[in-house]
């Protein structure tokens, strides 16, 4: 292959380092009118009454809207494909607020002073409600966070509002309690997670305004284009033939901008002004009002046989899905589907629980999506009950996780949301990413651990992890190529930039087709009215389900081209051999060039434009592996951890970018070990989030970060575009484990709550040390 | 107020509020590669140069930098290239939110520092936050980009 795998640097990193314009916020219009939302201070409340005339009567305000001016229409802002898997449960604005951050109303003012002090002027009188802050209390609660009627759910997710439940599931294979009885070890634990933030550097950012067709136009730093104005028309009434949503480049999502943050809101101020306006997030809003990771309890109970062979896994599941059920039912659902197959050969296994509302922020999509807590939870248990039997945890993954060729009945069960599609293994290197890991990390010299000075030991863990490629079945991805006259092509893709690269490598798969470089490609991404339809960035799709339709769309383009230059010639069509540039009859001598061609079909003869669209829906997503291994040091005075060394072996299939494709792994890695070592989430006893800037919400700096070997395993996923998996979000699933096991192979602490601070770990080694005395 | 600032050679005079940060000032004055990131100035997506010093633009009022020399990325259109250049070697560009305020910081520290080592370009950087690429691949090419002498 002459691009796809090979060095290619992305397509737009030289433009974006020099400055050029691109992100949302500078396509805003100049005069745009600014708009704020005043948010609501109590957890939970009902709006008695709205005071606005000092507000409107200050020059410059020119429209403050609150429940009072909407229809009540609920709608789910989870930004998935139709019908959703999350309940409709939320409106543009209510008369109940139900979290601290929760929109009460906004103002569009001139300017941001204006629109600062017109909020200051509002009086709003709340009657006070008790919330729910603990989300192990909620269901049954006698407070009821969703009492109104008009919510739904789509199809059946066990939606009951009436009992706090956003979702609910329940599955088993086999007998599970009979398995656990029949087995010689068991062990029994409990996990919770955090509700980590996505904190990508660029806040939400919305712009609109109407064009001089009378249509609404919107920039949004969003990623899900096509969703988002699918929503905005269905929460406005206003026509979808009237929007157009524009994706610019996106400063990173990571799953955060999945979902609808101001798009609704700005859109309402353009229609009922019909001015431009634009709604940017603070920092603040950022982390108290957009969306977190679901925070989760996870109770696993593993039995096994002494020789090591895992009979059976018990899953028991509480998320946390905050004030709103974006995602509820789907995160929870993948903390099992793509966690539980890769021990493929036990006799049962059982997954179940419900996700809660509770009043705290709401939670949604985030990189990992459910698959990084379950993977916290079971590969943490599997070192535990490794250490139960006195087995070497490599050992043990050997014998049991899942290899190539086979499969598991989780496949078919578990979908998301609906039942889920049976699949092969056609590609899992497992196997080997675990040897090749262990030399990597140096297992067989350092495991458990060493001591290195006085007080500090260093230990090793490891985790495996899998995750998938879009969801068969629904996500849907288009591409179209237009051949232009000179002889390059413009690739038009629905499929979403949002810094993972993607635009290249489309780009580089189009290119490998047509066997022709990647300048000859144009790409262009994410433009409602523009660009064929594409589901959007999320669940890992863009390479497996975007680039699958680009490669049919080069291929058919290549077919076409074949056609005319045949004609051209006067020759047949399997005379004709292309190699990029240039059209050979060799039979008959005769040939013409690509550019010839072109020139030719749009000024001389037979003129006809070239363009051709072609789709693509996986029939299945093959997953994508890895096994993640941690070098840690444990300061046994301080309790501190540092991460000296991470070692990613990923089988992601051929990759299509080799060098975007680690920057996907290690970034993923470094979010991850953000998550287990970090990023603390802190609530205040009434509810309000105070970890809310990057001062109090840590994100790793370049300082804390380890040294990062990353490789790829050979492999080629006959579904794949030139035999690619995904990438995007299985980088993320294993540092919490293998963190975590190299903490308790270091000093003999285990940690159960993410994330692992000193404290936690202080407090451990003072109980291990009361114990031994 | 009337503000004579100089950004990247060029004197520009500007009408300011008294409370105007230099952020908002040059997004004002087109200069879009100025970015924020945060409220807290802590995460440094906004540092410009500040008669060559990288200073968080959010944080800075345009009325006490009268006569002061302003950088902004398109002021050192050929460095900034030059870098972009191993970062696209590297594949340490993803969303590029964090880069045009990187490529100031990297320009000034080259001007600061002779053959910096890894440790102190991390110490030099550290308030350059980047979520996406785990800053591994940056570093790899700002060392690269340091030796380049073309
Ligand atoms: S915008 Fe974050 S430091 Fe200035
Ligand atoms: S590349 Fe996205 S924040 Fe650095």
């Amino acid at each position: 292959m002459k691009v796809v795998n090979q060095l290619t640097p992305s397509i737009d990193g030289k433009g974006l380092m020099m400055g050029r314009h691109g992100y949302t916020d500078d396509f805003a219009d100049k005069n745009a009118l600014i708009i704020k939302v005043m948010r609501s201070p109590h957890p939970y409340a009902r709006i008695v009454s709205i005071d606005d005339a000092e507000a409107k009567k200050l020059p410059g305000v020119e429209l403050i809207l609150s429940y009072k001016d909407f229809e009540r229409r609920p709608f789910t802002r989870a930004g998935q494909g139709y019908p959703e898997p999350s309940p409709h449960d939320k409106f543009v604005f209510d008369e109940y607020v139900r979290y601290i951050g929760d929109e009460v109303l906004c103002v569009a003012a001139v300017d941001e002073a204006t629109a600062n002090k017109a909020l200051k002027y509002i009086k709003v009188e709340y009657e006070i409600l008790t919330p729910i802050l603990d989300f192990e209390t909620a269901k049954q609660h006698s407070v009821i966070i969703h009492p109104e009627p008009e919510i739904h759910e789509m199809f059946p997710i066990g939606f009951k509002p009436l009992e706090n439940v956003a979702a609910s599931y329940h599955m088993h294979i086999g007998d599970v309690e009979k398995s656990i009885s029949d087995s010689e070890v068991v062990i029994k634990e409990s996990f919770y997670t955090q509700a980590q933030a996505h904190s990508m550097m660029e806040p939400h950012t919305v712009n609109s305004r109407f064009d001089y067709q009378n249509r609404l136009v919107l920039y949004s730093s969003t990623q899900t284009p096509f969703h988002v104005r699918r929503i905005i028309s269905q929460a406005l009434q206003f026509p979808l033939s009237r929007i157009r949503v524009i994706k610019p480049r996106v400063g990173g999502g990571f799953g955060g901008k999945q979902a609808i943050h101001g798009e609704i809101i700005c859109s309402a101020v353009s229609i009922r002004t019909g001015k431009a306006a634009k709604l940017t997030y603070t920092r603040k809003e950022v982390y108290e009002s957009s969306y977190t990771r679901h925070p989760m309890r996870l109770d696993i109970t593993l039995a096994a046989m002494k020789d090591g062979t895992l009979k059976a896994i018990d899953c028991y599941v509480l998320s946390d899905t905050g004030a709103y059920g974006e995602h509820a039912l789907t995160v929870f659902m993948v903390a099992g589907s793509k966690v539980l197959p890769l021990y493929n050969k036990v006799d049962s296994v059982r997954f179940y629980g419900d996700v809660v509302y509770t009043n705290h922020t709401p939670a949604g999509a985030f990189r990992g999506y459910g698959a990084i807590q379950g993977n916290y939870a079971l590969e943490s248990a599997v070192d535990i009950l490794c250490q139960k039997l006195g087995m070497d945890p490599i050992l043990f993954r050997q014998k049991n996780m899942i290899k190539e060729g086979e499969t598991s009945p989780i496949f078919s069960i578990m979908g998301e949301g609906t039942e889920g599609t049976a699949m092969n293994m056609d590609t899992c290197k497992l196997d080997y990413c675990v040897k090749r890991g262990m030399e990597l990390i140096h297992w067989n010299q350092k495991y458990p651990r060493t001591q290195t000075k006085k007080d500090i030991v260093e230990g090793l863990g490891m985790a495996i992890a899998m995750q998938g490629s879009g969801i068969p079945y629904i996500d849907m991805g288009a591409a179209t190529i237009k051949l232009n006259d000179d002889g390059f092509y413009n690739l038009l893709v629905g499929a979403t930039e949002i810094g993972q690269g993607s635009d290249t490598i489309l780009a580089q798969i189009a290119a490998e087709a047509l066997m022709t470089s990647v300048d000859k490609v144009i790409v262009y991404s994410s433009d409602s009215d523009l660009t064929p339809f594409d589901v959007g960035a999320y669940a890992s799709s863009t390479t497996f389900v975007s680039g699958n339709a680009v490669l049919k769309a080069a291929e058919t383009m290549k077919h076409q081209l074949i056609i005319e230059s045949a004609k051209a010639l006067g020759s047949e069509f399997k005379d004709i051999e292309f190699d990029g540039e240039i059209f050979n009859d060799s039979k008959h001598q005769k040939q013409i060039s690509l550019k010839d061609l072109s020139n030719r079909l749009y000024y001389n003869h037979d003129q006809k434009q070239l363009m051709v669209t072609e789709s693509y829906v996986g029939h299945k997503s093959p997953p994508p592996f890895m096994a993640g291994f941690a070098d840690v040091s444990v300061d046994l005075l301080t309790g501190e951890v540092k991460v000296n060394h991470y070692v990613s072996v990923v089988d992601c299939g051929v990759t299509i970018n080799p060098k975007l494709a680690q920057g996907q792994v290690e970034g993923a890695i470094i979010q991850g070990m953000g998550m287990t070592l970090y990023e603390d989430v802190i609530y205040t006893k009434t509810g309000k989030l105070i970890t809310n800037d990057f001062m109090s919400y840590r994100i790793p700096t370049r300082m804390e970060i380890p040294s990062m070997t990353t490789e790829f395993a050979e492999s080629y996923e006959e579904s794949g575009p030139f035999g690619a998996k995904s990438v995007g979000e299985i980088g993320i699933d294993t540092p919490p484990a293998a963190i975590s096991n190299a903490i308790y192979n270091a000093c003999g602490v285990r940690i159960t709550s993410l994330p692992i601070t000193p404290e936690k770990i202080l407090k451990g080694l003072k109980k291990l040390k009361e114990h031994s005395i | 107020m009337l503000v004579n600032l100089i950004v990247n050679g060029q004197p520009r005079s500007i009408e300011v509020a008294k409370g105007e940060f230099l952020l908002d000032t040059l997004r004002h004055l087109d200069y879009l590669s100025v970015r924020r990131g945060c409220d807290s100035s802590s995460c440094g997506v906004c540092t410009v140069l500040v008669n060559g010093k990288p200073t968080p633009s959010c944080s800075l009022l345009t009325v006490r930098l009268d006569q002061q020399e302003i950088t902004t990325v398109e002021g050192i259109a050929k460095e900034a290239e030059k870098l972009a250049t191993h970062f696209g070697h590297e594949g340490a560009d993803q969303c590029g939110y964090c880069n045009p305020s990187m490529a100031l910081t990297v320009y000034a520290m080259k001007k600061e520092l002779k053959k910096p080592t890894l440790e102190q370009i991390k110490a030099y950087l550290v308030g350059n936050l980047c979520r996406c690429t785990g800053y591994q691949a940056q570093h790899i090419a700002i060392l690269h980009y340091l030796e380049d002498q073309s």
